[in-house]
């Protein structure tokens, strides 16, 4: 350590400081940090919205799959990595937001209501009705550790799907429940690629939802978050209710899970159980394991794996020649067996998951940078 | 003097095995008492239900006058009762500023939140040189000092520790006992002590509480416990 008594000095804290929300204190502090997220967020989206241009129409339904995931992973990490507490029934959730989506916008459907706001106020139904379940589990969840906490959340994963055959009436079964599809506004020309306005939907809700918990994660509740999980005893000493934490964090993910689901179900303009099933719930964990628990970033690399991982038996089955019995064996377990080696190399070379290893990657660069940099102007 | 603490007939235990037995006391505000007693005599089982963790089967406790039953942990902090458990009380997976901003989470006055903060790196310039270290890389010392600090932040009246100088060195034991020396001499703090080290307990506090078994066996005030070789013999071992 080689610590200067003016690094030691506390900083006097500028009286504006105060008025920022959860704004790290210390050397992180540099602006607001609701500021720098919005900028980020307004950059990445035009990058998206620039690039989706370009794409064809099924290159712009996977830009549009990553979002919606992106919205489950995102709430799934904060959840798993910063909370500690392990769900396993989160494509439940997802599924229960998928449901109110179909049901809001067929009830809308069959009442003519029609107008722009018709597709905000479903998700928005979706994110209220995930929520409630979320609280339901969350409650549950707060009087259980680990394994019975997966256990049960296990057991919502298998309960949700099967509730929609059991009440057919409501459901419609394995059929599902198809829904009018989202066309493009007519602002934007006759032509105008409806993938692409279905991208640029799921776009703004993952943005939306990373924007809220980046600034939840650095908020006095993101700190309260991580002390739960760390040590009970020690958060409880400091004044933090443990119950209420916990159950939050389950709320907070579940509606992001129900977002997640109800732009999933727009996409297709259809739902069904078949779409959520246990290994949804078990591929939603190993993504966010494998992108870097608890790290957003690492939501989005997990997002993007699981969709590139449902389409690689299609790809294979497409550019190489496999008989047709190989080609249907592994259209259902081969993104299952990449994912769980994936999941065992990323455990032994990076057990930070893909996040923690681009980082360690770029602090030995930085740190190489700086070497040189020193080596280079010695008089200095 | 007016008792921050009085403790009448208190019972507890763990499940079906009592550990305490009808323990009674009573901590004047400004004073430092010791808890003292061998292994098992229900030290930190007295802290540990003083503070809410555990549950009382019997007894009272009143704080400042208010009797304490049903009152949660988490809201006991902030009527100014914090508990530096044993070996416990740090966060580890988070640094020390963040560890210390942990303590004021609770508190509304937030200007006042962050004075305190820097008092505590006043208190304890280790600390302040290590401010962005996790809590898993400082050293025992370090981390008891993070532990007190963190409560301090909450600005207590009543500080409850458990065995502060456990696998400290000496020097750094006596450190903290001089700091809860300057804490209830400038700031009026009155502290529970339970140690093991009866030697360095007694160099510091005003009063002691001699316990056995579960029970009470002598209040008395800590010059005396020093010098009446009876019980030093009888229950303190030197």
């Amino acid at each position: 350590m080689t610590s200067t008594p003016t690094e030691i000095a506390p900083a006097a804290p500028s009286p504006l400081r105060r008025l920022l929300p959860g704004a790290p204190a210390g050397r992180e502090a540099r602006g607001s940090t609701l500021l720098r997220h919005l900028a980020v967020a307004v950059f990445v989206g035009t990058l998206v919205v620039l690039v989706t241009n370009q794409l064809a129409p099924y290159q712009n339904l996977q830009v549009a799959r990553v979002c919606a995931f992106l919205c489950v992973t995102a709430g799934h990490t904060v959840l798993v990595g910063l909370n500690g507490q392990l769900s396993l029934g989160h494509g439940a959730l997802m599924a229960t937001g998928a449901y109110t989506m179909a049901l809001t916008q067929q009830a809308l459907d069959e009442r003519a209501v029609r107008g722009w706001w018709t597709l905000p106020a479903s998700l928005l139904a979706a994110v209220a009705v995930t929520a409630l379940g979320g609280l339901v589990v969350g409650l549950a969840a707060a009087r259980l550790r680990g394994p019975y906490l997966a256990g049960v959340t296990l057991a919502v994963a298998t309960l949700v799907p099967a509730v929609t055959t059991i009440f057919t009436g409501v459901f419609n079964g394995e059929q599902g429940l198809p829904f009018p599809a989202q066309t493009p506004p007519a602002a934007l020309g006759a032509y105008f690629q409806p993938e692409r306005w279905l991208a640029w939907i799921a776009l703004a809700a993952a943005l939306l939802t990373m924007l809220l918990l980046a600034n939840l994660v650095r908020s006095r509740f993101g700190r309260s978050l991580r002390a739960v999980r760390d040590d009970e005893v020690a958060a409880r000493l400091a004044g933090i209710p443990v119950a209420r934490t916990q159950v939050l964090a389950f709320v907070v993910s579940a509606a992001c899970a129900g977002l997640g689901g109800g732009v999933y179900a727009m996409l297709t303009a259809t739902v069904a159980p078949g779409k959520f099933p246990l290994d949804l719930s078990l591929f939603l964990l190993m993504a966010i394991v494998i992108g870097g628990l608890g790290s957003l970033a690492g939501a989005v690399w997990g997002a993007v794996l699981l969709v590139a991982l449902q389409d690689l038996p299609g790809l294979l089955t497409e550019h190489l020649s496999l008989s047709a019995g190989l080609a249907q064996r592994l259209e259902g377990n081969l993104a299952l067996a990449v994912f769980g080696l994936v999941l065992i190399v990323v455990m032994l070379a990076a057990p930070g998951g893909i996040a923690g290893g681009v980082r360690a990657v770029r602090a030995r660069l930085l740190a190489a940078l700086r070497r040189r940099r020193a080596t280079r102007s010695p008089d200095r | 003097m007016t008792a921050v603490l009085e403790v009448e007939a208190l019972s507890c235990g763990y499940g079906p095995v009592p550990v305490l037995h009808d323990v009674e006391f009573t901590v004047p505000a400004g004073t430092v008492t010791a808890v003292l007693g061998a292994n098992g005599a229900g030290k930190t089982t007295l802290l540990r239900t003083l503070s809410g963790l555990l549950r009382p089967t019997g007894g009272r406790v009143r704080y400042a006058g208010e009797d304490l039953r049903g009152v949660r942990v988490e809201h006991l902090v902030r009527r100014g009762l914090a508990h530096v458990p044993e070996g416990r009380g740090v966060v580890t997976e988070l640094t020390v500023a963040e560890n210390l901003r942990l303590g004021g989470l609770w508190r509304r006055d937030r200007a006042d939140a962050r004075r305190a903060q820097d008092e505590v790196y006043e208190l304890f310039p280790a600390l302040a040189r290590r401010r962005d270290h996790a809590g898993h890389q400082l050293s025992g010392g370090e981390r008891q000092m993070l532990a007190i600090g963190r409560a301090l932040i909450a600005r207590p009246r009543l500080l409850l520790l458990d065995e502060p100088s456990l696998g400290l060195a000496p020097k750094v034991a006596a450190q903290i006992m001089a700091l809860l020396r300057r804490l209830r001499d400038e700031r009026g703090l009155t502290v529970l002590l339970v140690e093991q080290n009866v030697r360095t307990a007694l160099s510091v506090a005003d009063q002691g509480i001699v316990m056995s078994l579960g029970r009470v066996v002598t209040a008395a005030p800590a010059a005396r416990l020093r010098d009446d070789d009876q019980l030093r013999h009888a229950y303190l071992g030197f």
